[in-house]
């Protein structure tokens, strides 16, 4: 079902984060003596992003959010509520969103939640945060998606499996914000295409189950009848993002429902950091934000295994011409970039998920 | 299993988190980390501020052989970074091959991980510095 807020509401601030670190799919392959053009081609990835030693989904929500607030330019204590979306959480029982409210300076008087859907759990902040600042419970609300994802070593989700975030403000529709968020459409299944048991340290994926009941089934439900209800096509949007695991998924997806290259283009981040899970989509759209103009319209689709699409209407607002330079820009942190080799890879990763050293 | 160490970490969460320092009201001079006792006026009375995020390294110096709970993040600098209101502040350098470092050049703080009490211990987050891009 279509959900609509009853008062309008928009984004005030975003922002993002990739780490500095990259390691080129040919480092990986390497090792494992696999074909480093077969998975280039076939994931049409890279490299991708890798948290450094002293990073952690916690760390980088706080970078994404820090950079939302410069541009919302708020008093952090007016946020009342922080949604920390992740599959990769620092400490299996201790929320995250305690560590970035703190740091960002909006505690004690926050609701603070982590959201756990795979890769969608960014953008259920953004549901959440809907219906309490339309409702008037808040008055600014901050949703991240943020991931430092792990694949097993040798694994396929090895080349792929990437780290970054994005944080969004939002707040009733007002002349601060930069966007209105008009809609959202929600589509969930029971769809065991990827999973993760408790105390396991990497997840396992139902091989040839990824794709089609799965991944496209999802996207394109969200997609069709969130378009149908609002009466849009997808030549009546500028930009579209949609969840990006690898770089042929969101191409086929776009092609299928109707969207062209260069609608998706400056979203598609996968080929030069991975896919960064539940920042993947959030990351995508702070991208756009950061070369749209008033009036352009947005289409939003993330997916998380399991399985289920949260799809987005987004229309771009004046205030954003003055609020994009406030901060880094997701092409500063891509031009930002170091590679680093397997070894270095997997003695920083040991330390993050705490396997033995 | 409880940890002495944690209830201090909780303490020391605004300095770490946020650069939170003292400022004396009577003679205005800042403290980081915080104080209670002003040094130059003896004054008791102070308020809580924010130390800019933005400085330069002073000085600086490669650590080798560092502690274990450190030995992840070796080689590594720590610098004197002297920030935009003056204020010193010595700060682990993050982001940067220790080689690549200046006397001079402009950093800027992030918050990352500082260590942890190993694998079923809290994890101490607090400010680095990393060169602005
Ligand atoms: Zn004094």
């Amino acid at each position: 079902m279509i959900m609509k807020p009853n008062h309008k509401v928009g984004i005030v601030g975003w922002g993002g984060y990739i780490p500095k670190y990259r390691l080129p799919v040919e480092n990986i392959s390497r090792i494992w003596g696999k074909d480093a053009e077969r998975y280039k081609e076939g994931l049409m990835i890279n490299e991708k992003a890798v948290a450094g030693p002293d990073e952690d989904t916690a760390t980088i929500a706080i970078e994404a959010a820090q950079n939302a607030l410069k541009r919302a330019q708020i008093d952090p204590k007016e946020i009342g509520a922080v949604f920390v979306g992740s599959e990769s959480k620092p400490y299996a029982v201790k929320p995250t969103g305690t560590i970035v409210a703190e740091a960002i300076g909006a505690t004690p008087n926050i609701l603070a939640a982590d959201l756990e859907f795979a890769c969608k759990a960014g953008t259920e902040g953004l549901q959440c945060c809907m219906g309490l600042v339309s409702s008037g419970m808040i008055k600014y609300g901050l949703a991240i998606g943020a991931d430092v994802a792990q694949g097993a070593p040798g694994d396929d989700l090895e080349f792929s499996a990437a780290s970054g975030g994005a944080a969004f403000i939002l707040s009733r529709d007002s002349e601060n914000c930069v966007a209105a968020i008009e809609a959202s459409y929600s589509y969930v299944t029971d769809t065991p295409d990827f999973w993760r048991r408790a105390e396991r340290p990497f997840p396992q994926h139902g091989e040839a189950f990824t794709g089609k009941p799965a991944y496209f089934h999802h996207i394109e439900s969200a997609a069709r009848n969130l378009m149908a209800e609002l009466d849009k096509k997808p030549s009546d949007f500028k930009y579209a993002v949609f969840h990006q695991p690898n770089g042929k998924f969101p191409i086929r997806v776009a092609k299928t429902l109707g969207f062209s290259t260069a609608q998706i283009a400056p979203g598609l981040l996968v080929p030069n950091i991975g896919n960064t899970y539940s920042a993947a989509v959030p990351l995508g759209l702070s991208a756009i934000l950061d070369i749209a103009s008033p009036g352009d319209e947005i289409l939003v689709v993330s997916y998380g295994s399991g399985a289920g699409s949260d799809a987005f209407y987004i229309v771009v607002k004046d205030a954003i011409e003055e609020k994009r330079d406030l901060c880094l820009k997701i092409k500063d942190y891509l031009t930002r970039r170091q590679q680093i080799g397997y070894k270095c890879y997997i003695k920083w990763r040991r330390h993050i998920i705490g396997q033995p050293k | 299993m409880s940890d002495l160490r944690v209830p201090k970490l909780w303490r020391e969460i605004p300095q770490h988190y946020r650069l939170e320092a003292s400022k004396c009201l009577t003679c205005g001079r800042i403290y980081f980390p915080p104080k209670t006792v002003c040094n130059n006026c003896k004054s008791k009375n102070f308020e809580k501020t924010l130390l800019p995020r933005k400085g330069v390294i002073e000085t600086f110096t490669i650590i080798r052989q560092a502690p274990s709970k450190y030995e992840l993040y070796v080689p590594y600098a720590v610098a004197v970074v002297k920030l935009e209101n003056g204020v010193k502040v010595l700060s682990q350098i993050t982001d940067c091959e220790p080689d690549k470092l200046q006397i001079g050049m402009p950093v800027e703080a992030v918050i990352r991980r500082l260590y942890d009490d190993g694998e079923n211990g809290v994890i101490h987050y607090g400010f680095k510095f990393r060169p602005v891009f």
